[in-house]
C-alpha cells in the first residue's frame, strides 16, 4: 500500500533538480564546459532557474485543474529550487563572468534593462526564499504570505523578459516559456473569477 | 513415508510480518524516489541540451596545406598565446548552421566546399569568375595571427592562412566609381540547414568601404593553423577583418562586388540599433545589452579590457580620421 505522505517525493525533486547543478559545478572544476565555459554555466544555470521557477507556479493550477493534491506538496522544494539555481546563476555572472567587479556589475544592474530585470527577479526571489518556512508562514498570517508569494509570478515574467532580451536573434524558445507562464496565470485567473461568480450568486438578491 | 518437510526455519530467521511489510513498502518507496529524481533530473537535462554545450572532442582533420611565403612579421602576427584548434574549429557562430556555438561544427559538414566557384563583379574593369582553388593559388598564401573579437565580448587569437584581399581587388582594377566591397555567402537550404529557419534575411551579406578593404590587415582567409579551413570556419573563402567585430568576417563567400553605394549589411539589417555598419571594436561604444569595455579570451577566466580598434589603432585609426565612431558604430 502506497502511503498517503508520499515520503520518497520531496527529497527526489530536490536530489533529481540539484543533479544537473553538481554536473555542472564538477565539469567546470575539471574545464570540460566547453570553448567558454562561464557562458556555458551562465545559460544552463539561467535556464534551469526560469523552468523550475514556471514548474512550481504550474503547482497551484495542475491541482485545480486535475483535482490532485501532490502538486502542492512539492511547491515549495520547487521554488526553493528555483531560487538555488536563480542564485548560482547570479554567482556565475558576479564572481565568475564579472570578476566581483562592483563598479562593472552596477553599471549592468542600472544602465542594461537586460540586466535590470533578471537582477529584479532574483531580489524578487529572495524574501520567498526567506520566508518559505512554515514559521513564517504563521508570523505572517497565511492571507499575506500568500500575498507576498504572488510575487513568485511577477519574477518569473521578469525572467521571461531576461530571457527575450539574452538572445541575439531568435527567441522562439524564450517565448514558448512565456506562453507557459500565460497559460499558467490564465488558469488561476479564471479560478478568481469563477470564486467570484459563485460568491456573488450565494447572496440574496 | 519419505514425505517430509523441510525443517521450520527457527524463529530467529524469521522476518515479522510488520517489518516484511514495511520492508516492501521501504523498497516501492526507494524506487520511487529513484525513479521521480531521474525524471526530474533528466528533464532538466533535456530542456539545457539546446544550448550551447562543449563537443564531444570533434575536431575535423582538414588536410595540411602547403607552407606560407615567409610568415609576415610586427602587426601581422600577434606574439599572444594562440587559442587552441580545438576551441577554434568548435566554438563558433555560423548561423548557417544553427544558433548555437556548436551547431557548426557539428552540422558544417553537409557544405559541399568543392568544386566552388566565386564571382567578382560591379565597378570593376576586369571581372572575374574564378575556381576557388585557382584564385587562391594565384596568390601567395600568409600566414597572418590576429586577435579576433566577437560582439559577444568574447576573443581569440588565430592563426589565420590567406590572401591579402587588396590583392586580389588590384587584380581585378577597382574603377574611380567603387567606393564599397559587397561580399554575398551561399544560399542553399540544402548545403546550409540553418537558411530553412527566417532567423537572418539569406543570405547572409557583409560590406566594407573600399579603403577599408584594401587595407593590408585585411585578408581573404582559406585556412588556419596551416590546415585548410574548416566548413563551420567559413570554408573555403572567409573575410577577416581584425579590428572589426566579428560577425563582419562573412564566411563562404561566393561573391565579391564592388559598389558605389554603401551596400546593406545582414546584422545591421536585423538590428540597426545594436549592429552598425562599421562595426568597428570600440570599448567605448557599449552594445545596448552589454558592456564592450572588457571581453574574455577564449581559454582564461578573468576578463581583459577591450583595446580600441581591437589593439589595431596604429595601423588602422587614421581610416577613420574625422568620423564620429559613437555615431557610425
Amino acid at each position: 500500500m502506497a502511503s498517503s505522505k508520499l515520503p520518497w517525493l520531496n527529497p527526489a525533486i530536490a536530489v533529481g533538480g540539484l543533479a544537473p547543478l553538481l554536473q555542472l559545478a564538477v565539469l567546470g572544476a575539471q574545464g570540460e564546459l566547453g570553448a567558454n565555459g562561464i557562458e556555458f554555466a551562465l545559460n544552463q544555470t539561467g535556464l534551469f532557474a526560469l523552468a523550475v521557477l514556471i514548474a512550481s507556479l504550474a503547482c497551484t493550477p495542475v491541482r485545480l485543474v486535475t483535482g490532485w493534491t501532490w502538486p502542492a506538496r512539492i511547491r515549495r522544494t520547487l521554488g526553493l529550487l528555483a531560487f538555488t539555481y536563480a542564485a548560482a546563476h547570479f554567482l556565475t555572472y558576479s564572481v565568475l563572468d564579472q570578476g566581483l567587479d562592483v563598479r562593472a556589475m552596477a553599471e549592468d544592474v542600472f544602465t542594461r534593462p537586460f540586466i535590470t530585470v533578471g537582477f529584479t527577479a532574483l531580489m524578487l526571489l529572495v524574501p520567498l526564499a526567506v520566508t518559505s518556512t512554515n514559521k513564517w508562514v504563521r508570523r505572517l498570517g497565511f492571507p499575506r504570505w500568500q500575498r507576498l508569494h504572488r510575487l513568485a509570478y511577477v519574477a518569473a515574467v521578469l525572467g521571461v523578459v531576461h530571457f527575450v532580451w539574452r538572445v541575439k536573434k531568435d527567441v522562439t524558445e524564450p517565448v514558448l516559456y512565456g506562453a507557459v507562464l500565460a497559460v499558467l496565470l490564465a488558469v488561476r485567473v479564471g479560478e478568481a473569477v469563477r470564486k467570484r461568480r459563485a460568491l456573488a450568486t450565494q447572496r440574496p438578491a | 513415508m519419505r514425505d517430509k518437510l523441510p525443517p521450520e526455519p527457527p524463529g530467529s530467521e524469521v522476518t515479522p510480518e510488520k517489518l516484511y511489510l514495511r520492508r516492501r513498502e521501504f523498497i516501492k518507496n526507494a524506487g520511487l524516489f529513484a525513479g521521480t529524481a531521474a525524471v526530474v533530473g533528466g528533464g532538466l537535462y533535456l530542456l539545457g541540451m539546446k544550448r550551447t554545450r562543449p563537443m564531444d572532442g570533434f575536431v575535423p582533420d582538414a588536410g595540411t596545406v602547403a607552407q606560407p611565403v615567409a610568415p609576415a612579421q610586427g602587426v601581422f602576427v600577434t606574439d599572444e598565446p594562440r587559442t587552441p584548434y580545438e576551441d577554434i574549429t568548435t566554438y563558433n557562430n555560423f548561423y548557417e548552421f544553427g544558433l548555437d556555438k556548436n551547431d557548426p561544427a557539428r552540422r558544417a559538414h553537409t557544405l559541399k566546399t568543392r568544386p566552388w566557384t566565386v564571382v567578382i563583379d560591379g565597378e570593376v574593369h576586369k571581372p572575374w569568375t574564378v575556381d576557388v582553388d585557382q584564385l587562391i593559388s594565384a596568390f601567395p598564401l600568409e600566414e597572418r595571427v590576429y586577435r579576433m573579437r566577437c560582439v559577444e565580448a568574447w576573443s581569440m587569437v588565430i592563426p589565420w592562412l590567406g590572401l591579402p584581399l587588396g590583392k586580389l581587388l588590384d587584380r581585378v582594377q577597382p574603377t574611380s566609381f567603387a567606393k564599397y566591397v559587397a561580399f554575398t555567402t551561399l544560399e542553399d537550404p540544402e548545403q546550409m540547414p540553418g537558411q530553412k529557419s527566417p532567423v537572418l534575411d539569406w543570405p547572409y551579406v557583409e560590406g566594407l568601404r573600399l579603403d577599408e578593404a584594401q587595407h593590408p590587415l585585411t585578408l581573404l582567409a582559406t585556412g588556419l593553423y596551416g590546415k585548410q579551413l574548416p566548413p563551420q570556419n567559413g570554408a573555403p573563402l572567409r573575410l577577416v577583418v581584425p579590428w572589426k567585430y566579428g560577425f563582419k568576417g562573412i564566411k563562404s563567400i561566393v561573391r565579391i562586388t564592388l559598389t558605389r553605394e554603401q551596400p546593406p549589411t545582414t546584422w545591421n539589417l536585423a538590428n540597426k540599433r545594436e549592429y552598425g555598419f562599421y562595426a568597428n571594436v570600440n570599448p567605448a561604444v557599449d552594445h545596448p545589452r552589454w558592456s564592450q569595455a572588457s571581453e574574455r579570451r577564449i581559454g582564461e577566466g578573468a576578463r581583459r579590457p577591450t583595446l580600441p580598434f581591437n589593439g589595431y589603432a596604429d595601423a588602422v585609426a587614421g581610416l577613420y580620421r574625422g568620423m564620429d565612431l559613437k555615431r557610425d558604430f
